[in-house]
């Protein structure tokens, strides 16, 4: 646990559910059609393949089922999302804080993004709503050729870049949410590193969704060449609203031979949001991919980030953390395709499940025939507040060599009366105790976190732990 | 008035009495021992006084000068000035020591005070520096997790570097010595002396005499079978220091089965 804890004490939880007094432009356009798929690629002035991309991204939605397994999305009314809205104030996005409109300034402020550590950041991009509205990268990097970008604005700058990768990692045939996302995604997240650089501090993005009923299908490419190293995060919190919210977002990061990349992220959005993101990372030849994930909010999640090791000695550590609420189902995991020798990975997955929430950790091991010498080790720990309160754990092992070494175990635990006396005996409330065992427990995780963000971990846990049943 | 006093106190854990009618009164600025076989009841008296929540009062009263301790959960029976020296600390993973220790001690002292401001890290470190020293404990230990792989004499200084920061009006000290090579009992004994305040209270519990040597009791308890069966002062110290339990049991024949 953070000794700093202190330092966001005065954040709460209304900061998170808090909606901004918007304007929007493209209001309230509710519904599919090939008409708005056409509008927002005029809208973005987008290269002719992208349309046709969307166009069959569109008809594979409309083709394909919803997944069979996980939480059930029977109640998702998809013609009642809007799929597109951008503040009207925005016309485009700004290189400059001081050019950031003051409403939208406000919400990264409140949400503890204080200007003074865009000095330490390298960079920061923050897409709010469907438009980003601050977007700078520190000079050093740039003078490096990193490129750190709105994905809408990488598509008009680097469009062969962009026509390399997209949605190469994550095909849009995938499952039907990574079609949708196909057909309607706007905004994001690019980020190119070029060989052999390495940039140390943690490049930062910030999403929010604020539309009423709006889904968010931001996309995020991230390309590390040989020898590149970076840590890329980001967070996300959503206003609450009556009506269900959509969020199916794409991840794609290639991390080439003998790079390294971690991603993190702390997602937050509000609990009547679907929240059915695709991760995925194709990671080659002594490359390591990191993830490290905090979910705390969504009514409905279905998370798996995905490593697929393509290359001999390619490595993947997958750092999960999920907190599962009154109402809420976070149904997580990692998935972890070993395709090559010597190739090794590790899950280590914490979950918290109070007020009758409930976690599900879904994984998938697959060794291909061929990897020899794979190794993984799984860990998945569990911790149930009360009896309402439910996990499970679904591990699947897809072994097709022999010459492997994988190891599983797993746990489920309640918190220690021991453990509580000992800490009430000096004097901290039952309440305070509870979340700092909780803290405790997802230390190993919050650890790899940059330090502003495990503050904010460790207060939204305890945020969390006030929470009484609705 | 005596700053404790356990009146007829009747203890049980899973529908099994342990404590059959105790008494006891401990004064400001007192230090007794409390002394007996294993299984006697000793640690349940320290957690029942503390508050633990397995063990369930039946009859009798505690009251920590005029307030009524067993109404009060832990956390308020601490802020109240009672504090516990645990036989066997708890470890909490993932928790490093010195936020523990941080947070125990904006909290009781912020119950305790109305103008108590939290003490910010930087400025806490400075503070527990001194003690950890004089307990000869690493500094290197506040960045650890709380009791996570220390040894049975660091898990002690660290009760006692707890109890010196909380400043208590009453301390309980539950086999502290127990586990402990003779360095390590001696360096905690002469920190508890040194820090001690004339008014604080100590009472130790303890099966073995060699603590006696170190914190010199004025009053002694035996405890057998859930009550205390003799009560005495520095004579009864020194006759035990120089003949043991045999001198107890001559004294009360019935109790030879229990020794
Ligand atoms: N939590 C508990 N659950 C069940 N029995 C207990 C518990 N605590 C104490 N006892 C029983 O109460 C008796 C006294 O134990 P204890 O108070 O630990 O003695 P002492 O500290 O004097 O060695 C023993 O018979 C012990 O088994
Ligand atoms: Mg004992």
């Amino acid at each position: 646990m953070s000794g700093a804890l202190d330092y966001l004490q005065d954040l709460d939880r209304s900061v998170f559910d808090g909606a901004n007094q918007q304007s929007y432009a493209l209001k309230a356009q509710k519904g599919l059609s090939e008409a708005l798929i056409r509008r927002i690629s005029s809208d973005k002035k987008e290269p002719e393949w992208m349309l046709a991309h969307r166009l069959k991204s569109l008809a594979a939605f409309l083709k394909m089922p919803l997944p069979k397994f996980g939480v059930d999305l029977s109640d998702i009314d998809f013609e009642s999302l809007i799929y597109y809205a951008a503040p009207s104030e925005m016309g485009g996005y700004a290189t400059k804080w001081e050019d950031v409109p003051d409403d939208i300034k406000k919400t990264f402020e409140r949400l503890g993004i204080p200007e003074a550590e865009r000095k330490v950041l390298a960079g920061t991009g923050a897409q709010y709503d469907s438009l980003n509205a601050y977007h700078k990268l520190k000079e050093e990097w740039e003078a490096k050729g990193v490129l750190f970008e709105d994905m809408d604005i990488a598509l008009q700058k680097y469009p062969d870049l962009v026509k390399k990768y997209f949605m190469k990692c994550v095909p849009l045939h995938d499952h039907k949410f990574a079609a949708l996302h196909g057909a309607v995604w706007s905004g994001g997240t690019f980020l190119y590193i070029p060989e052999g650089v390495k940039v140390t501090a943690p490049l930062q993005a910030y999403f929010r969704m604020n539309a009423k009923s709006m889904g968010q299908f931001e996309h995020t490419l991230i390309v590390v060449e040989s020898g590149g190293e970076a840590h890329y995060i980001e967070g996300c919190s959503a206003p609450k609203y009556g009506s269900t919210s959509l969020h199916a977002g794409c991840v794609e990061i290639f991390v080439k031979p003998s790079a390294k990349f971690r991603y993190s992220s702390v997602e937050n959005w509000s609990q009547d949001t679907y929240n059915l993101n695709t991760k995925r990372a194709i990671v080659e030849e002594n490359a390591i991919m990191e993830w490290v994930g905090g979910n705390l909010g969504s009514g409905r999640t279905m998370l798996y980030p995905c490593s697929i090791l393509k290359g001999r000695g390619a490595r993947a550590d997958h750092l999960g953390v999920a907190f599962a609420n009154a109402g809420q189902i976070q149904d997580t995991g990692a998935k972890v395709m070993h395709l090559a020798p010597d190739t090794s990975s590790t899950v280590l997955s914490k979950s918290i499940s109070k007020n009758g929430g409930v976690n599900v950790y879904r994984g998938l091991l697959h060794v291909a025939k061929g990897a020899t010498g794979a190794k993984s080790q799984i860990r998945c720990d569990a911790l149930i507040l009360d009896a309402l309160s439910k996990n499970d754990t679904f591990p699947t092992m897809r072994i097709q060599e022999d010459d492997v070494s994988i190891g599983h175990e797993a746990s489920v635990g309640r918190i220690s009366e021991e453990q509580l006396f000992y800490l009430q005996s000096r004097g901290i409330s039952e309440e305070a105790a509870l979340a700092m065992i909780v803290n405790g427990f997802i230390e190993p995780i919050v650890k790899a976190l940059p330090l502003e963000y495990a503050v904010e971990m460790n207060r939204l846990i305890e945020m969390e732990m006030e929470r009484a049943i609705a | 008035m005596a700053l404790l006093s356990i009146t007829n106190l009747k203890v049980k854990v899973e529908s099994k009495e342990i404590l059959h009618g105790l008494n006891l009164k401990i004064g400001a600025g007192e230090v007794h021992a409390i002394m007996g076989p294993n299984g006697s009841g000793k640690s349940t008296l320290a957690s029942t006084l503390m508050g633990h929540p397995r063990y369930t009062v039946t009859d009798g009263s505690v009251k920590l000068g005029t307030k009524d301790l067993l109404g009060m959960r832990p956390e308020e029976r601490a802020a109240a000035g009672l504090f516990l020296a645990f036989q066997y600390p708890k470890e909490i993973p993932g928790v490093n020591l010195v936020s523990f220790l941080r947070a125990a001690y904006n909290s009781v002292m912020g119950a305790r005070k109305k103008s108590f401001k939290p003490v910010p890290l930087y400025t806490f470190k400075k503070q527990v520096q001194e003690m950890m020293e004089r307990l000869k404990l690493p500094l290197s230990f506040l960045n650890r997790n709380v009791n996570e792989g220390f040894s049975g004499g660091e898990k002690k200084k660290v009760e006692i570097l707890q109890m010196a920061l909380l400043e208590p009006k009453l301390a309980v000290l539950d086999e502290t010595d127990s586990g402990l090579d003779i360095d390590a009992l001696k360096t905690i004994c002469e920190a508890i002396a040194e820090v001690r305040k004339p008014e604080q209270s100590i009472v130790m519990i303890t099966h073995y005499e060699r603590m006696l040597k170190y914190l010199k009791p004025d009053f002694i308890h035996i405890m057998i079978d859930g009550r205390v069966v003799m009560s005495g002062g520095k004579e009864l110290a020194k006759k035990l220091e120089k003949e043991g339990y045999d001198y107890v049991r001559r004294q009360i024949p019935s109790s030879l089965k229990m020794l």
